[in-house]
């Protein structure tokens, strides 16, 4: 595409949504761009540009990382995870189903963030309070749904914990 | 006796759910075209300046550099755009008026080479004298952020738009009802005083993006960001001076808009730039570029208020100056309609108002959920609490004393109240125990709001039933998140008998989607609503025609059920009907839709299609050493009419509820020496999950609304009283009582310890 020569550039290989990819990108490249323009996952979002905004959010090895400020080659030989790899197939994961259910999503524009870091959430703790929600998701802003059908959704999806 | 409906009413899913769950939805950055170059914007870092000299050339040697254009370079197009008045240039011409107006632009291969031109760009700026605020705008002899008259725009109520020569002013407004100011004789209590609203930026999250490809007949094509594409396509029209049919707009899913997508922002340097380049452009900026382009506008609005000793309110005055920016944008009706609406909800018979819209030297002001009426609002709702004060009376009893009734006229000729306040204000009050005890360390609060949509206005639509009982919505209604595609789904859906899934509404296309005035003003569901609904009888009309024809001339008794036309003999299905209509299995009905009340003898020109009301209640409790506020609890009640689809609508007033609470506590863009201070969202603080209070939206619904079913507009109301009712509640709390927005810690504090130094001169105070 470009016509620059760049720097420097490196060969990095990376899992992503259950997919091993090889690619041979610029020291500098930001994961969200070799995301969106490289592989075509255009579900994380560039908005804010700097790690405050969370919906450029995705999972690096299960955590969640704004793609936005994070350097591809810091991927290599990691599992990267989309929103594009949530569903399995036709079937929905139980956070999407929850977001619909609840009302969790309006302009979709975080939609694709908040599911993801929610789910690093639940992987870490299947039933989380709705206070641990609540501070779990401070770095995922929305500015359509005011937030409350967001963490109703997420604390929806908490496995029933047993007993009391 | 029609039956009830199946579909209206009830909360189905969201159109558009599954692409948004999933990461397939696409906005306007997702999109790609062939052949597609990469723009970026070189702005002005001077809040006012002269552009003495402009230096290219090393820019245009970097490699993957396509293009660099200045306004040198726009003397083939009209290069002046706005809705009000032509008045903003499509990139600067001779001067700078703001800091972050475009005043160059790359084009490149892509995003990483447009930034790296850009600054190898050079310019040369004599600084001007600049104007950043209300008061050294409006000063004598103040320096003039437009030196000549602008262009008029093309808006019919905003024909008669007054500046006032030689100053900064670019539009005044004046209403009067009654013997206006000399009504206040009639008053035994007056209360006055002056409240200000900040500069707010909405912070869609999607920054505006805008991808424009010319064709081989001078057609444009633009993927745009945009609220009202039909606003756009006209500004385009004008500008590459080329007809209207030939400028096509397509609208993809918003990420937000909130008031920031409505009319052109950046669809004109985006085509200009397509045209010289050849080739299709694509021009997204980022959430700093966005504060650069639009805000709503910050106020400063003295009200005085005039009771009768029973309470009753005889007069009211209000005098307000509306920073619009260096560029008018909508300005002018944002003060019209603002101001027309500042005696809120109440039955004032004596009312003199006054706006000026004035232009600064900061970000352009445009519109902004509530459109004016949140400025007005925090002023009026705050000095009704305090003539309770002063007449020993309840606030909720002394707004009830005075409220609308329900058929009551606002202004001759406008729209009669078409909702309850009482009930609204009944609700709020007792879903937040209003009558019942409060703790001794919270406070609680209430106000008010009433607002008109836009007018006169225009919705058209057409819907199409094709052979297999599917139907297709033509509606350019754009969806922004607010679930507007999902509500016309379910209007045209309802009246067709047919299930939701099997209606897809088309996104908005100028060259298919028929025109809609805009996406704004909470208007949708009362106007496109009425539009797609009209067009899906149409469609019925047609139906029960072709069916009366096959069961013997009979149409009387016909009706729509199940997609099939039934009558006591029978049932035919649409499929059946179609093969009928045209002899074969193919062909479509087409039905259509116009909603234009057209012009009145209202004040504004137009009188509203509704009215939007609402309520909202809040407990505090603020933290006496920090001065922070937390808003423990919310109540907000909008008489709605019905809702079509509840589950949005509680969407729709919970984020506005929210971002309500954004400008009340925490939000304001801060400028010094022209320079705007916190124009990203690391300085620029919106509220986060740990912000939401308990939250209750409640609705009332009486059927009344204009719209379709009964329903009325929502979105909007919402967010107007949340600053004065946490104002309110702050006041009732610890008597002290704030005029500026937000009502940040270091403000609540000093007033906090103000009032502690007069009224216990006694006491030590640390």
């Amino acid at each position: 595409m470009s016509d620059i020569r760049t720097p420097s550039s490196s060969s990095v290989s990376f899992r992503v949504n259950g997919q091993m990819v090889t690619l041979d990108l610029p020291v500098h490249a930001l994961l969200l761009d070799v995301l969106r323009d490289r592989l075509g996952l255009k579900g994380a979002k560039r908005s804010c540009d700097i790690q405050v905004c969370g919906a450029c959010t995705v999972l690096v090895d299960g955590a969640p990382v704004s793609a936005c400020t994070y350097l591809a080659v810091e991927v290599d030989g990691r599992v990267v995870s989309t929103v594009e790899g949530l569903a399995e197939g036709d079937a929905l994961h139980p956070l999407q189903e929850s977001f619909i259910e609840c009302g969790a999503v309006q302009c979709g524009f975080c939609t694709s963030g908040m599911l993801m870091a929610a789910k690093a959430l639940l992987d870490e703790e299947p039933a989380p309070t709705a206070e641990r929600v609540v501070a779990y998701l401070r770095g995922n802003l929305c500015r359509c749904t005011g937030y409350r059908k967001v963490i109703d959704a997420v604390v929806a999806c908490g496995r029933p914990r047993a007993g009391t | 006796m029609t039956p009830r409906e199946r579909i209206v009413g009830t909360s189905v899913r969201r159109v558009d759910a599954l692409e948004k769950v999933t990461g397939r939805a696409r906005y306007v950055t997702d999109l790609d075209r062939p052949g597609m170059l990469h723009a970026k914007i070189l702005r002005s870092p001077y809040a006012h300046a002269r552009v003495v000299r402009i230096e290219t050339a090393t820019a245009r040697a970097l490699a993957g550099v396509r293009a660099v254009v200045t306004s040198a370079d726009l003397g083939w197009c009209e290069p002046y755009f706005g809705p009000a008045y032509r008045d903003r240039p499509v990139l600067a011409i001779d001067v700078a008026r703001h800091e972050g107006e475009p005043v160059a632009a790359v084009v490149a291969d892509d995003e990483s080479v447009a930034r790296q031109a850009l600054d190898l760009i050079e310019v040369e700026y004599e600084e001007l004298a600049a104007v950043t605020t209300l008061e050294e705008a409006l000063a004598p002899g103040a320096p003039l952020v437009h030196a000549s008259k602008p262009l008029a725009g093309h808006f019919a109520d905003l024909s008669s738009l007054r500046p006032k020569p030689g100053t900064n002013i670019c539009h005044q407004f004046d209403f009067e009802r009654g013997r206006g100011a000399a009504g206040f004789v009639d008053a035994d209590v007056v209360v006055e005083d002056t409240y200000t609203f900040p500069r707010v930026q909405h912070y869609a999250m999607e920054p505006h993006a805008a991808i424009a490809c010319w064709d081989d007949q001078d057609g444009l094509t633009v993927w745009a960001s945009t609220q009202n594409p039909y606003s756009v396509r006209v500004e385009l029209a004008r500008i590459f001076r080329v007809d209207l049919s030939r400028i096509r707009i397509i609208v993809p899913l918003l990420g937000g808009g909130f008031g920031s997508k409505t009319y052109a922002k950046i669809e004109p340097l985006a085509g200009a730039l397509a045209r010289i380049t050849g080739r299709p452009v694509r021009l997204a900026l980022s959430a700093d570029e966005a504060f650069r382009t639009v805000r709503r506008c910050d106020a400063r609005v003295r009200v005085r208020l005039g009771f009768r000793r029973d309470g009753a309110l005889v007069a009211a005055q209000c005098e307000a100056q509306w920073d619009v920016g260096a560029y008018a944008d909508i300005g002018p009706r944002i003060i019209q309609k603002g101001t027309y609406t500042a005696t809120g909800p109440y039955r004032v018979p004596h009312v003199l108002l006054h706006s000026d819209a004035v232009y600064t030297n900061t970000t352009p002001g445009g519109a902004f959920r509530g459109f004016g009426v949140p400025q007005i609002a925090w002023a009026v709702e705050s000095l009704i609490d305090d003539a309770a004060l002063r007449l020993g009376r309840d606030p909720v009893e002394l707004r009830r004393q005075n409220l609308f009734a329900h058929g009551e006229e606002f202004a001759r000729g406008e729209t009669p109240i078409d909702g309850k306040f009482e009930e609204s204000l009944a609700r709020a009050a007792e879903a937040i125990r209003w009558s019942e005890a409060v703790l001794a360390d919270r406070g609680r609060g209430i106000a008010m709001m009433m607002k008109a949509s836009v007018a006169p206005t225009v919705s058209e639509a057409i819907v199409r039933l094709h052979a297999d009982s599917s139907v297709t919505v033509l509606a350019s209604t754009v969806e922004m998140g607010q679930g507007a595609r999902t509500v016309l789904a379910q209007i045209a859906a309802e009246v067709l008998t047919v299930p939701v899934e099997r209606v897809l509404v088309a996104m908005p296309d100028t060259a298919i989607t028929p025109y809609d005035q805009t996406t704004s003003s909470s208007r949708s569901t009362t106007m496109m609503g009425r539009a797609v609904e009209e067009a899906a009888e149409d469609v019925r009309g047609q139906l029960i025609q072709i069916a009366a024809g096959r069961l013997h001339g009979e149409g009387v008794g016909l009706r729509l059920e199940d997609g099939a036309v039934v009558s006591g003999r029978g049932r035919v299905t649409f499929g059946e009907l179609l093969e009928t209509r045209f002899g074969m299995g193919g062909g479509e009905l087409i039905g259509r839709g116009v909603v234009a009340p057209g012009r009145s003898q209202a004040p504004l020109g137009g009188s509203t299609p509704f009215w939007e009301m609402a309520v909202g209640a809040a407990e505090i409790a603020v933290d006496q050493e920090t001065g922070a506020i937390s808003v423990l609890e919310y109540v907000s009640v909008a008489d709605v009419g019905r809702r079509i689809n509840p589950l949005l609508c509680e969407g729709q007033d919970e984020g506005a509820v929210m971002q309500g609470l954004g400008h009340s506590l925490y939000e304001e863009m801060l400028y010094e020496h022209g320079q705007l201070l916190n124009g990203n969202l690391v300085d620029y603080r919106v509220p986060r999950t740990g912000d939401v209070p308990h939250l209750q939206c409640r609705f009332v619904e009486n059927a009344d609304g204009a719209g379709p079913f009964g329903a009325k507009g929502v979105g909007e109301g919402s967010l107007v009283p949340v600053s004065p009712a946490v104002g309110n509640a702050l006041a009732r709390l610890t008597g002290v009582r704030l005029r500026e927005l937000p009502l940040t810690p270091e403000r609540v504090w000093r007033a906090l310890r103000a009032r502690a130094r007069t009224d216990q001169p006694t006491k030590d105070v640390t």
